[in-house]
């Protein structure tokens, strides 16, 4: 199916599955547009999130959509939104892109662009007055507070490494540990927007060490952070964890950098790719605290749900509708095919596992594929001795290979045999090089 | 020059009469040193002298002559009469005298691989040169300067099993770095040659790990064939190197690996380069091996695949050459596998190796025995070497500089 739907067009494509899609998902589909099979409803999308993130996912999702009338969508909201902030940057780089395809309302508003730069100037020269006269005067909560005002000041007009340094200024002016834990939240912040994951997970542990002062609503928070830094270091499995720890408590309170639909998510799909099944059920599946993040994606919920009773085609089939939208998503889509990759592997794995032969037709259908392209998928895990098994092309069965430990034995302990032989041989004679030349430098000297 | 014509026939006769027992051929070598300016100057009466001599028994002092006579530039018809008298005197010459002057010896010997070469007939010193190697040593361990000779006048005479007898010695004393360094260049080849890949493995790694203080010719070339031959053999090639490897050899053959894994990839691209440095058949040998190496995997993976579906896999162009490549592979042992002609069908069989018969318990234990005699021979070394007065000066001297762990006595994964 997939492979006619390629020629073919993305919307006819996105429908073709949404037609073809498992009963009761679609029922929760038209409850719950954010992130289902359908063309992503990017207005629903955007009022998951606020600030400065719903600009940039806005605007990522207009680079990459490749869909001129979903672009155009995108690039609107985006242009709405800049306008009620101060970051002019930005709104000059959003016209350009709109290019005056969305009529005269669009345009490049410069009345507005030179007031908003005015006022910046204004309010920065005031902002370097006080913190000036704090300065002078010493006191500690006011330099901090000024510093914070720039750090803010510069992150509404876009200047996201000003605004980093200055938030980390004020570090020096800490007095109470709520200070830093603030001062962390505005750097993790920060560092999201830049991209600087690093940066994430080093300011989280420093949070993560004030426990006092921790909040449930900032203790998920953090979770959400470290659990993004650690996606976008790959290590997918710690990831996974940090997401199913979040607390219910961060409801939308996080919008600036992830909604709670996000954590179910990217929770669920890097549990689906890093964990073993008894992880599975215990971590996911009787997680109450995540089952309450899964409710807001069903979508999710359902194929976990269908990967653990090895519904894999059901589960597949939910993948694959979730695809186009999560490659549009600006943190996941780096890893959709490496998790895509990895959640197939462990289904093929864990069907196989139980049986010792198994018939590829009878796989084929549970994995809704064909005989020829599971065969080419088997044999890459046999090669990587992900499965211990060999294919019989000729009947088109999967036999279980257990070793035999005693001939394996033997050949290891022949080949230690050699080897041991080969580098000793080759260590005596370095050893006499090394006296040879030793001896001659010896004897040139006498 | 009379008396020079006297002090000659006394000289062969002195030659003749003292040849018997040890201490008189002792007396006779000293006596031949002293008179060896004399042979100079008299090197146009020597040859006749010759043949009042008898090689067998008189040999010291035939060596002596026949040196001071080879030593002389000569024409190619005389050339021809020399190979023959030296190959006489190697035959025919006793060990234990000629192991008296080596030196000359090899002098000799190393003219008369001249000579061959020259004469564009190696074949007729392989033989002579195996005897003389034969003489010369000491003990089957011992690496003479004629190694190297003799395996490349074996090269050129494409005789690589005779070579390959010498290679199948362990060699452990060493007494010229560059002997060695030769013999396991041209040791490599033959086995090359012979399609001994692991031995020439072996041979060619030696040369690169080698301890060296500067890079020599003779290890690049050889980290060249190493690459391409670890590349036929295993299959893959990993660029670092054992820590115990010269660093200068480290720093310089990086650059080399990186050219040659580079041109791994475009072959053809490339044929000149390869042609320059004379491995272009090497190179061709890793794309063949590169099919088998495919198609072991698929023993890995299948139980039965029909004949096109190899081809497809391994990038064959039809299912005939893919039913040629099996078939060799069978016949080489390195699959075990049965065509069915009917269907197409090729089913892969397990080893069928059982590991229980008297010939498999047979080789173990003389692997084992083989073991035992050289641990044992780590450990007289390391004994020999923790007792040798310069080591411990040394050591003592430069304890941080050259700790003893450095020494490197056993690997740490095989303690004994």
């Amino acid at each position: 199916m997939e492979a006619e739907d390629e020629a073919t067009g993305q919307m006819i494509e996105e429908e073709e599955i949404y037609v073809n899609g498992g009963g009761d998902g679609d029922e929760s589909k038209r409850h719950r547009p954010i992130i289902s099979g359908e063309q992503l409803d990017i207005e629903a999308y955007a009022a998951l999130y606020s600030g400065r993130t719903k600009i940039s996912r806005l605007l990522f999702i207009a680079e990459k959509c490749g869909n001129a009338s979903m672009q155009l969508d995108a690039l609107r909201m985006a242009y709405d939104e800049i306008k009620k902030g101060e970051n002019t940057q930005l709104f000059r780089e959003v016209v350009a892109k709109i290019d005056g395809r969305l009529g005269p309302n669009y345009g490049p508003d410069s009345i507005w662009a030179d007031a908003v730069d005015r006022r910046a100037e204004l309010r920065k020269e005031k902002l370097e007055n006080e913190l000036n006269a704090y300065r002078t005067n010493l006191i500690k909560e006011s330099i901090r507070m000024g510093y914070n005002d720039f750090g803010d000041f510069y992150f509404a007009h876009g200047q996201l490494g000003d605004a980093f340094k200055n938030y980390v200024r004020t570090r020096d002016y800490c007095t109470t540990s709520k200070h830093i834990v603030h001062m962390c939240m505005n750097a993790i912040l920060v560092s999201i927007e830049m991209g600087q994951f690093t940066h994430v997970t080093s300011y989280v542990s420093k949070a993560e060490q004030s426990q006092d002062a921790l909040d449930p609503i900032t203790i998920a928070k953090l979770r959400c952070a470290a659990g993004l830094a650690l996606l976008e270091g790959k290590k997918y499995k710690l990831a996974a964890r940090k997401f199913l720890e979040t607390g219910p408590e961060l409801g939308n309170n996080y919008t600036e950098v992830i909604a709670p639909q996000d954590v179910a998510t990217y929770g669920g799909l890097c549990a689906l790719a890093s964990f073993d099944r008894a992880e599975l059920k215990s971590k996911v599946i009787d997680n109450v605290n995540f089952r309450n993040f899964l409710e807001l994606v069903p979508e999710i919920r359902e194929l976990i749900n269908d990967f653990y009773t090895s519904h894999y085609a059901s589960c597949l089939e939910y993948l694959g509708n979730l695809k186009a939208n999560l490659l549009l998503d600006i943190h996941l889509h780096d890893h959709v095919e490496t998790l895509y990759e990895q959640i197939r592997n462990k289904a093929l794995i864990q069907y196989t596992h139980p049986f010792v032969s198994v018939d590829l037709h009878m796989m084929a259908n549970a994995f809704n594929t064909s005989v020829s392209s599971l065969e080419k998928e088997l044999e890459a895990l046999i090669t990587n001795n992900l499965i211990q098994a060999r294919i019989d092309s000729h009947n088109k069965i999967l036999y279980a290979r257990h070793a035999d430990q005693r001939n394996a034995t033997f050949q290891r302990v022949l080949q230690t045999g050699s080897e041991f032989d080969r580098e000793v041989r080759a260590m005596l004679l370095r050893a006499n090089l090394i006296k040879h030349e030793f001896n001659l430098k010896a004897s040139r000297k006498h | 020059m009379n008396l020079n014509m006297n002090s000659m026939e006394s000289l062969v006769a002195q030659i003749q009469g003292l040849s018997g027992s040890i201490a008189d051929v002792n007396q006779l070598h000293s006596l031949l040193k002293q008179s060896e300016d004399l042979f100079q100057s008299e090197l146009a009466r020597l040859a006749p002298l010759l043949t009042e001599l008898d090689p067998s028994i008189h040999s010291l002092g035939y060596l002596y002559i026949l040196e001071a006579c080879t030593s002389a530039p000569i024409s190619k018809d005389e050339a021809n009469e020399l190979v023959l008298s030296v190959a006489r005197f190697i035959n025919l010459c006793a060990a234990e005298q000629i192991r008296l002057a080596p030196d000359k010896f090899i002098s000799v010997c190393k003219r008369f691989k001249d000579q061959v070469m020259l004469l564009e007939d190696p074949m007729r010193g392989v033989a002579p040169m195996l005897t003389a190697l034969r003489k010369l040593q000491l003990s089957s361990e011992q690496l003479t300067t004629l190694h190297p000779d003799f395996l490349l006048i074996c090269l050129l005479a494409k005789c690589y099993k005779t070579g390959l007898s010498i290679l199948e010695d362990d060699i452990f004393e060493v007494d010229q770095p560059r002997d060695f360094f030769l013999y396991c260049y041209y040791g490599g080849m033959i086995c090359i040659g012979q399609k001994k890949f692991s031995k020439a493995l072996e041979l060619l790694h030696n040369v690169v790990t080698a301890p060296m203080s500067i890079l020599n010719a003779i290890a690049v070339e050889a980290y060249k064939k190493y690459i391409l031959v670890s590349l036929i053999h295993l299959g893959q090639f990993s660029i670092s190197f054992p820590k115990y490897t010269s660093s200068v050899a480290q720093r310089n053959l990086k650059n080399f690996s990186q050219v040659m894994c580079e041109l791994e990839t475009c072959v053809l691209a490339n044929n000149e380069k390869f042609e320059f440095d004379k491995n272009l058949g090497l190179v061709k040998q890793v794309v063949s091996s590169m099919y088998k190496r495919n198609i072991q995997r698929l023993t890995q993976t299948y139980l039965t695949l029909s004949l096109q579906d190899i081809a497809n896999t391994v990038q064959l162009n039809s299912a005939k050459e893919a039913e040629m490549h099996v078939l060799q592979m069978i016949q080489d042992g390195e699959i075990y596998a049965t065509i069915n002609q009917k269907d197409g069908m090729v089913r892969f069989l397990e080893d069928p190796e059982q590991y229980k018969s008297c010939e498999m318990i047979e080789r173990i234990d003389s692997s084992i025995q083989r073991i035992m005699m050289l641990s044992r021979k780590l450990t007289d070394m390391d004994e020999l070497l923790s007792c040798d007065p310069l080591y411990l000066a040394k050591a003592g001297r430069e304890r941080q500089r050259f700790d003893f762990d450095d020494f490197d006595t056993v690997p740490s994964k095989f303690t004994i």
